[in-house]
């Protein structure tokens, strides 16, 4: 059959085609987006349901219901997606499935486009779940039959997690000739599994704990499982998911023969560990992410006349994104010589607002009207607007987590603080901001909130928003705010001065105020 | 056949069509390749680089060691440097002339025209001139994709396929100015880059 080129993500989304999916769920998130978006472009074509949810924990819940109803279905995000989905992830372990189920999260290690790295295994592992790690996109496209599979035939959601470098990476991959057919609606009529009050939650604790031996078998078994032991090899090297490409880039180079063991499947095999352990004399660890496998090797206690290298010996770096370059030095190595020259000092080049877009005048305003009053606190959000807080607009002291703004706002202005503005974007007000201001409006919170309706989720590629112009004004109204002091305007430049008067007017105002620019993203608007 | 190269440039300026193009020369050569490209946050009008790699054998990691690029392309002079580490000692640069501004704090003419005449192995490329010899501004990647192509051991027919792809729908015009791009390109890369 023929090759196909496909980022990481999209061949995780044909993989999912392929096996019988129904349906995908998601909130975009980088770099996990183009998963939804790869389906989402193929949907009609395969008769497959994708439409975009309000936030991951209702994605996470529209896609157990499809399972509910016996169809295979996937829910997308990105690592810190799952904080928001992590209560219906939890308890879905405890109901398990109708149909197969995949949560596929995608990490982000070195911070690209994330405010942390955590690492989505220890979820799994948490939640006591499988969990796939693919090295290559021709293995996340094979590996999504098998997941369905297990998902399936063991009862469980069941991850697959991504890291930037294998979803932001395309390369050829060969598809299946056959294409699985979608399971028929085949609604569970198995209540007791599915209402977790603790005489049934009990039960389905006791059967997911005695599922774990099961589980840790299929990963003795994996196919994605690889030991390769070697007659007089010392040095054994263990390698999850992608960062097994690393070493694979440099064991060429090594002139005594090594033991590997490549994991892209969990539980942990750990008689695989075992067998590697036994065979080797000194083990070199490599993960992308968190040292998740070495520190369950190690316990407290480590392993007794092996020494174990890796991320916590301080051999590998601690944090950041894994590359060949670490490995190589891990190994003991010679660096590659390279081309000598020293350029001088460069300047950064950091992004920025795009030209032309609504967030920098409607900054340009929220600063001017600040200045009048001293000790202006800005609380701001996840989005492109997060780039305001960065010279030359300085809007905004904080970015922690989907809604924060509002959250933080209202905390901070109850501690006394005055004046106080949320920045928040349209989609992230949808996604968690609503919530917090339906409190503040209650109690009349001396807050402004500034919500930039561009009407799209910029920042991960213009998807569409839930609610925007004045069904947004509507919401907020019946969320509890005044009416007169919901005040939309329209952040061009020749507006600049009455803009900045009425959002003077808001923070001298003591309750709770909205204010929204409102105009297209530049980027959506040029499509 | 193992080729690897660093692609860079600015947000915006074209980096992933180039990359998208080599690909697909790759893949109708039966090699295979890897390539590693930016989105999110990073897209906006920041640095962006993609790590791309063809061969006719399997190939293990997305991301090219260092001193292991053989070549760096690139869009934008300023940016080359940044990538400087990843080049072979004998590796080629591929770069246009053409500073693109976008902060306040860029290196002056003096500093980058040292710089590039510094450079060993090189292909020094007035991209911008060349794109309005041709008609159109836009096409400025695309002349530093011909310019690149007999590295790769490409001819600017194997590119072909995957302009129509791009650029089909765009009209015959700039269809026709985009493969015109590739043949300037590639005719100054066999010079050696643009005279003076």
């Amino acid at each position: 059959m023929q090759q196909l080129l496909l980022l990481g993500n999209e061949a995780v989304g044909m993989g999912a085609l392929h096996a019988g999916l129904s349906a995908v769920f998601g909130y975009p998130g980088t770099p996990s987006t183009e998963v939804f978006e790869f389906v989402e472009k193929l949907a009609p074509k395969y008769g497959v349901r994708a439409v975009w949810s309000a936030n991951e924990k209702v994605a996470f819940e529209e896609a157990l219901g499809m399972s509910h109803a016996g169809k295979r279905s996937m829910v997308t995000m990105k690592h810190v997606g799952l904080n928001v989905a992590a209560d219906p992830f939890m308890n879905s372990a405890m109901t398990g499935v109708n149909g197969g189920l995949v949560v596929a999260v995608a990490d982000d290690p070195g911070m690209h486009s994330s405010q942390n790295e955590q690492d989505s295994r220890y979820y799994a592992d948490f939640a006591r779940l499988p969990c796939f790690e693919p090295s290559s996109q021709q293995e996340a496209y094979d590996m999504m039959r098998s997941i369905f599979e297990v998902s399936e035939t063991m009862d469980v959601p069941v991850m697959l997690r991504l890291v930037t470098r294998l979803s932001h990476s395309r390369a050829n991959i060969t598809p299946n000739t056959d294409i699985l057919d979608q399971n028929p609606l085949n609604p569970s009529n198995d209540w007791k599994k599915w209402v977790l009050l603790p005489p049934n939650a009990r039960i389905r604790n006791r059967l997911l704990i005695e599922k774990q031996r099961d589980l840790v078998n299929l990963s003795e078994r994996s196919p994605y499982n690889s030991l390769d032991l070697k007659e007089g090899a010392k040095l054994g090297i263990i390698s999850t998911g992608i960062a097994t490409n690393y070493v694979m880039e440099n064991v060429a180079d090594l002139e005594q023969p090594v033991n590997l063991l490549k994991i892209s499947q969990y539980p942990i095999p750990e008689h695989l560990i075992k067998e590697i352990v036994r065979a080797s004399d000194e083990l070199l660890v490599v993960e992308e992410g968190y040292p998740f496998v070495e520190s369950k090797m190690l316990g407290i206690f480590g392993i007794p006349g092996k020494t174990v290298r890796g991320k916590l010996s301080g051999d590998i770096p601690a944090t950041g994104e894994m590359n060949c370059d670490f490995v190589r030095k891990a190994l003991g190595l010679a660096p590659f010589s390279k081309l000598n020259f020293d350029p001088g000092v460069l300047p950064g080049r950091p992004p920025m607002l795009c030209k032309g877009c609504p967030h920098a005048d409607a900054f340009k305003a929220l600063k001017k009207a600040a200045e009048s009053i001293p000790g202006t606190k800005m609380f701001s959000d996840i989005g492109c607007y997060t780039l305001g807080v960065l010279p030359p607009y300085l809007c905004g002291e904080t970015c922690v987590d989907m809604g924060a703004s509002v959250s933080m706002a209202y905390g901070s202005a109850s501690a006394g603080v005055y004046p106080v503005v949320a920045i928040i974007g349209d989609s992230t007000f949808i996604h968690s901001g609503m919530t917090p201001l339906i409190g503040a409006a209650k109690h009349d919170a001396d807050i402004t909130v500034m919500i930039m309706d561009n009407s799209f989720v910029a920042m991960t590629g213009a998807q569409e928003t839930m609610t925007t112009g004045q069904p947004l004004i509507d919401l907020i109204e019946r969320l509890g705010v005044d009416r007169s002091h919901i005040v939309p305007f329209n952040p061009l430049p020749r507006h600049h001065n009455e803009n900045v008067n009425l959002i003077r007017r808001e923070l001298e105002h003591h309750g709770t105020s909205v204010l929204i620019p409102q105009r297209v993203c530049v980027k959506a608007a040029k499509r | 056949m193992e080729k690897n190269m660093i692609l860079c440039g600015v947000g915006g300026q074209g980096i992933l069509s180039i990359s998208y193009v080599i690909c697909n020369a790759a893949l109708a050569n039966g090699w295979n390749f890897k390539q590693a490209e930016v989105h999110g946050m990073a897209q906006r009008g920041g640095a962006v680089q993609s790590h791309l790699r063809i061969a006719d054998k399997p190939i293990a990691s997305d991301l090219i060691p260092e001193g292991r690029a053989d070549l760096i392309l690139s869009v934008e002079p300023l940016e080359v440097f940044r990538y400087i580490g990843f080049l072979k000692p004998d590796g080629i640069i591929i770069t246009s002339t053409v500073p693109y501004v976008s902060i306040d704090n860029y290196p002056d003419a003096e500093f980058m025209q040292a710089n590039l005449q510094r450079l060993p192995h090189k292909i020094l490329i007035d991209a911008k001139e060349i794109a309005q010899s041709i008609g159109s501004p836009k096409v400025q990647n695309i002349v530093i994709l011909g310019a690149a192509a007999h590295s790769l051991g490409f001819v600017p027919e194997n590119f072909d396929t995957a302009l129509e792809e791009l650029f089909g729908r765009k009209g015959e015009d700039i269809l026709r100015m985009n493969k015109q791009a590739v043949r300037k390109g590639y005719e100054l890369g066999l010079a050696g880059g643009t005279p003076g």
